[in-house]
C-alpha cells in the first residue's frame, strides 16, 4: 500500500492570536506552530495500515521553511518519507491554490490511498482535500471515523445525526479524517532520532510545473467579541432557585 | 551566539508535553494524595523513551544531548514532580554511573533493560550519618575470596523499592588509602541477594509519588566483579555522577516553576475580585511578570551549563549554580503563585499546592544549598 498524508502546520490552539496590522492576516511573531490536530489521525490511520498490509508512508506539506519541523514530527511517529514544497507566502492563500499544488506534488507518487485531516483547525475552510481528489480524479470519502482497506475497495463510515452512514469506493481514494478514526501515537524519542536520517526532499512550486492561482483573497479578519460576564441565579431555596434558573433560560437565554 | 534549540529538541519538548499533558496530569494528583508510585505511568514514560536518553543507541538508549534530556525533564517537572523524579533519578542517578563507568559486560547486561524503563536502578550514596558529608560513609565491603561482603545502610534512595527496581549502586568503604583516608568504592548490588533488603519509605511531604527507599546490608555477599570500575574511585564516579544530576535538579526548578506559574497566570485572570480580574491590579501583574523573569533567566543559566557539557567544557561550577538558582526561583514562584490562588491555592483541589510541596526536595537532594554555595565559593577561589 502507497500511502500519502498532507500535512499542514498551524498555530498551537495555545498561541495567543493577535491580528496583524493589514488586518488581513495574524500575527506570526509569536505563535508555536504544530501539526493540524485533524492530519494526526491522518498519519497514525496510514502507520496502522501499513502495519497490517505492507508498505510505505509519505507526508506531504507545503508552506515556508518551518513547515519542515511538522514534517519531521510526521516522520518521528514513523512516516518513511517526506517531500516539502517550499513556498514563503502560501500561509493563508487560496486553499484551491494550495490544492493544486499538492495535488502536483502527489501525483508522481501515485498512491493508494491519500488522507487529509477533515479540517485545519486555522482557516476551518474544509476544502483542499475535496479539491485534491478532484484534481487527482479520485473518489473522496469524507469525514471519516472508521475504515476498512481490502482487496482494492476502501470502506469508511461518516457519523452523521444520530445514525452514520458507510460509504465505499475502489482504489486509489482520498480519505479526510475525522476525530475518533484512531488515538494518534506519540512522536516516541527513538522515532526522533531515526526521523532526523529519513529522506526529505524540498520542491518548489516551479519544480512541480505548479502555478499559484489565487481565486480569493481573505477581505478582513475580525477578533471575537468580548464574552460577556456570566451571571449568578439568585434564590433562597433549592425551588427557587431551579425556578429562578429556567425564568433567565426562557427569558434571557431564549434557549427553552 | 546560537540560541535556537535544533528542530529535534523542538520536537521533543512538544512530545514530552503533550504526553505529560495527556498521561500524567490526569493521575499526578491522585498518585501524590495516595503516595504512591505508579507502574503504568513509569511503563508509558518507558515507552516513549524517557529513559536513557544520553546513553548510546548500542545499549538501547536515544543518544541524545544533554539539553534534550534536560527539555525532556523540564516538561515532566512543568507537570509534576515525581514523576521528573523518577525520570531525573532513573537516567541521572540510576543510568549515568552504569554507562560512564560500568564494564561491558554490566552495561550489556543492565543498560537494555534500564533503558526501556522495564528496570529501574538506585544510587546509593547517602546514608543516615553521612547526608552532605557523603564521603562519611560508614558502609563497608570487605573482599572476601571471590566476593565482596557488604554490611551498613543507606537512606532517601530513590527508585530502589519499586515493583520494577533490579538494584543499586552502593558506595561502600573497602579499606584504607596510602594517605590514611577511607577509600570508597562502588559495587553493584541486585534487587533479590541474600543479606539486601530495600525497604519503601512512606510520609514524605513531597515527590510523594516517586520511590524512596532505605537500604540494608547485612552480610550481603555479591561476586567480586561487581564492582564499577575502579577500586578506589568511588567517591569521585559519585561526585562526577551527581554533577550531571544536579542539571536534573536544575530541570525540575525550572520545569516546575513554569508549570506553578502557568497556574497562577490562568487562575489570576479568571479570579475576579473588586469587579476586575486579580491579575490586573498592578501588584499582581508585576508578581506574574518577577516570575517569567526568574524563569527565564533560570532557564538560561541551565541550557547554558548542558551546553558546556554537550561541548566538553568544564560545567561543574555552572551546574552547581543552576542546580541552586533554578530550585531558589521554584520556591519563590511557588510561594507566589499559591498567594495568587488565595484560600484555594491552600487546598488540595489545586495543583498549586503540590508545586509548592514539591519544590522544597530541590534545595536539599542531590547537595543541600549550602553545599552548592560551598561548591560554587571553592571554585571562584573564595574559599
Ligand atoms: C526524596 C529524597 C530522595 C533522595 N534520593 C537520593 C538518592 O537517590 N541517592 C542518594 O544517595 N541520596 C538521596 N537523597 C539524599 C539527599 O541527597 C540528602 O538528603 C542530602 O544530601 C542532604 O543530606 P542530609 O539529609 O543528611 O542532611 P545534612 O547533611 O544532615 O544537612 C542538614 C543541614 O545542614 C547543612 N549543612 C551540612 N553540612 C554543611 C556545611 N558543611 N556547611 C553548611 N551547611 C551544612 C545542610 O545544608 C542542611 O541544611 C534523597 C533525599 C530525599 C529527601
Ligand atoms: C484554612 C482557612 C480558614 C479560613 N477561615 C475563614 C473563616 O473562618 N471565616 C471566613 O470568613 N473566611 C475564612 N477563610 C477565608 C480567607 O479569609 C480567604 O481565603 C482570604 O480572605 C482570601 O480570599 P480568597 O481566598 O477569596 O482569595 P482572593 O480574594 O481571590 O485573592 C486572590 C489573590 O488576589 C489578591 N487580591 C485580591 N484583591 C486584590 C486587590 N484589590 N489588590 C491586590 N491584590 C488583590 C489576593 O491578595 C490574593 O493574592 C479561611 C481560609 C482558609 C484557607
Amino acid at each position: 500500500m502507497n500511502i500519502v498524508v498532507c500535512i499542514k502546520q498551524v498555530p498551537d490552539t495555545e498561541s495567543v492570536i493577535k491580528i496583524a496590522g493589514d488586518g488581513k492576516s495574524i500575527d506570526t511573531g509569536d505563535i508555536k506552530w504544530v501539526m493540524n490536530p485533524y492530519d494526526e489521525f491522518g498519519v497514525e490511520e496510514a502507520l496502522r495500515i501499513v502495519k497490517d498490509q505492507g508498505g510505505e508512508v509519505t507526508v506531504v506539506g507545503a508552506g515556508p521553511a518551518r513547515v519542515v519541523e511538522a514534517l519531521r514530527t510526521a516522520l518521528a511517529m514513523g512516516a518513511d518519507k517526506a517531500v516539502h514544497i517550499q513556498d514563503d507566502d502560501l500561509y493563508g492563500a487560496d486553499p484551491i491554490a494550495v490544492a493544486k499544488m499538492l495535488a502536483k506534488a502527489i501525483e508522481p507518487l501515485s498512491p493508494d490511498v491519500v488522507f487529509f485531516g477533515q479540517r485545519a483547525v486555522d482557516d476551518d475552510s474544509g476544502v483542499v482535500s475535496s479539491a485534491v481528489a478532484e484534481y487527482l480524479g479520485m473518489p473522496q470519502l469524507s469525514v471519516i471515523t472508521k475504515l476498512e482497506i481490502a482487496d482494492g475497495k476502501v470502506k469508511g463510515t461518516r457519523p452523521i445525526e444520530g445514525q452514520t452512514v458507510v460509504l465505499e469506493a475502489s482504489l486509489p481514494a482520498v480519505i479526510s479524517a475525522q476525530k475518533g478514526l484512531n488515538e494518534p501515537r506519540y512522536a516516541s524519542l527513538p522515532g526522533i532520532m531515526k526521523a532526523k536520517k529519513k529522506p526529505l526532499e524540498t520542491k518548489t512550486p516551479a519544480d512541480l510545473g505548479a502555478e499559484r492561482s489565487d481565486f480569493i483573497e481573505i477581505a478582513t479578519l475580525n477578533p471575537p467579541p468580548d464574552r460577556a460576564p456570566g451571571k449568578t441565579v439568585e434564590g433562597e431555596t433549592a425551588q427557587e432557585l431551579a425556578a429562578n434558573l429556567a425564568k433567565l433560560l426562557k427569558e434571557e437565554a431564549k434557549v427553552i | 551566539m546560537d540560541f535556537e534549540l535544533s528542530m529535534e529538541q523542538d520536537i521533543l519538548r512538544k512530545t514530552v508535553r503533550d504526553f505529560a499533558e495527556k498521561e500524567i496530569a490526569p493521575v499526578a494528583r491522585e498518585l501524590d494524595q495516595k503516595e504512591f508510585f505508579s507502574l503504568d505511568t513509569c511503563r508509558a514514560m518507558g515507552e516513549l523513551g524517557l529513559f536513557g536518553m544520553i546513553v548510546s543507541e548500542d545499549y538501547g538508549g536515544q543518544g541524545m544531548d544533554y539539553v534534550s534530556y534536560i527539555i525532556a525533564v523540564e516538561e515532566i517537572a512543568r507537570i509534576d514532580g515525581s514523576h521528573a523524579a523518577t525520570i531525573a533519578a532513573g537516567n541521572s542517578l540510576g543510568i549515568s554511573p552504569l554507562f560512564y563507568y560500568g564494564s561491558e559486560e554490566q552495561k550489556m547486561k543492565y543498560l537494555p533493560k534500564l533503558c526501556t524503563g522495564e528496570g529501574l536502578w538506585g544510587f546509593g550514596l547517602t546514608e543516615p550519618g553521612a547526608g552532605s558529608d557523603a564521603g562519611n560513609s560508614a558502609t563497608t565491603a570487605v573482599l572476601d575470596g571471590d566476593e565482596w561482603v557488604i554490611n551498613g545502610s543507606k537512606i532517601f534512595i530513590t527508585n530502589a523499592s519499586a515493583p520494577n527496581s533490579m538494584g543499586v549502586t552502593v558506595m561502600c568503604k573497602t579499606g584504607k588509602r596510602e594517605d590514611g583516608r577511607d577509600e570508597l568504592s562502588c559495587i553493584l548490588v541486585e534487587l533479590g541477594t541474600p543479606g539486601f533488603e530495600a525497604r519503601e519509605m512512606h510520609g514524605k511531604m513531597m515527590w510523594r509519588a516517586s520511590n524512596t527507599s532505605e537500604l540494608y546490608f547485612d552480610d550481603c555477599r555479591v561476586p567480586k566483579e561487581n564492582l564499577l570500575g575502579t577500586r578506589g574511585k568511588g567517591f569521585h564516579q559519585m561526585l562526577e555522577t551527581l554533577d550531571g544530576g544536579r542539571l536534573s535538579i536544575g530541570a525540575m526548578g525550572v520545569g516546575g516553576a513554569q508549570g506553578a506559574y502557568e497556574l497562577a497566570l490562568r487562575y489570576s485572570k479568571e479570579r475576579v475580585q473588586f469587579n476586575k480580574p486579580v491579575a490586573s491590579f498592578q501588584v499582581n501583574a508585576f508578581k506574574l511578570a518577577d516570575m517569567a523573569m526568574e524563569i527565564e533567566a533560570a532557564r538560561l543559566l541551565l541550557y547554558n551549563a548542558c551546553w558546556l557539557r554537550d561541548n566538553h567544557k568544564f560545567f561543574s561550577k555552572h551546574a552547581a549554580m543552576a542546580k541552586l538558582y533554578a530550585s531558589e526561583v521554584m520556591g519563590r514562584v511557588t510561594d507566589q503563585a499559591v498567594q495568587l490562588h488565595g484560600g484555594y491555592g491552600l487546598m488540595q483541589e489545586y495543583d498549586v499546592e503540590r508545586f509548592y510541596r514539591d519544590y522544597k526536595l530541590l534545595t536539599i537532594g542531590e547537595g543541600t544549598s549550602e553545599i552548592q554555595r560551598l561548591v560554587i565559593a571553592r571554585l571562584i577561589g573564595a574559599i
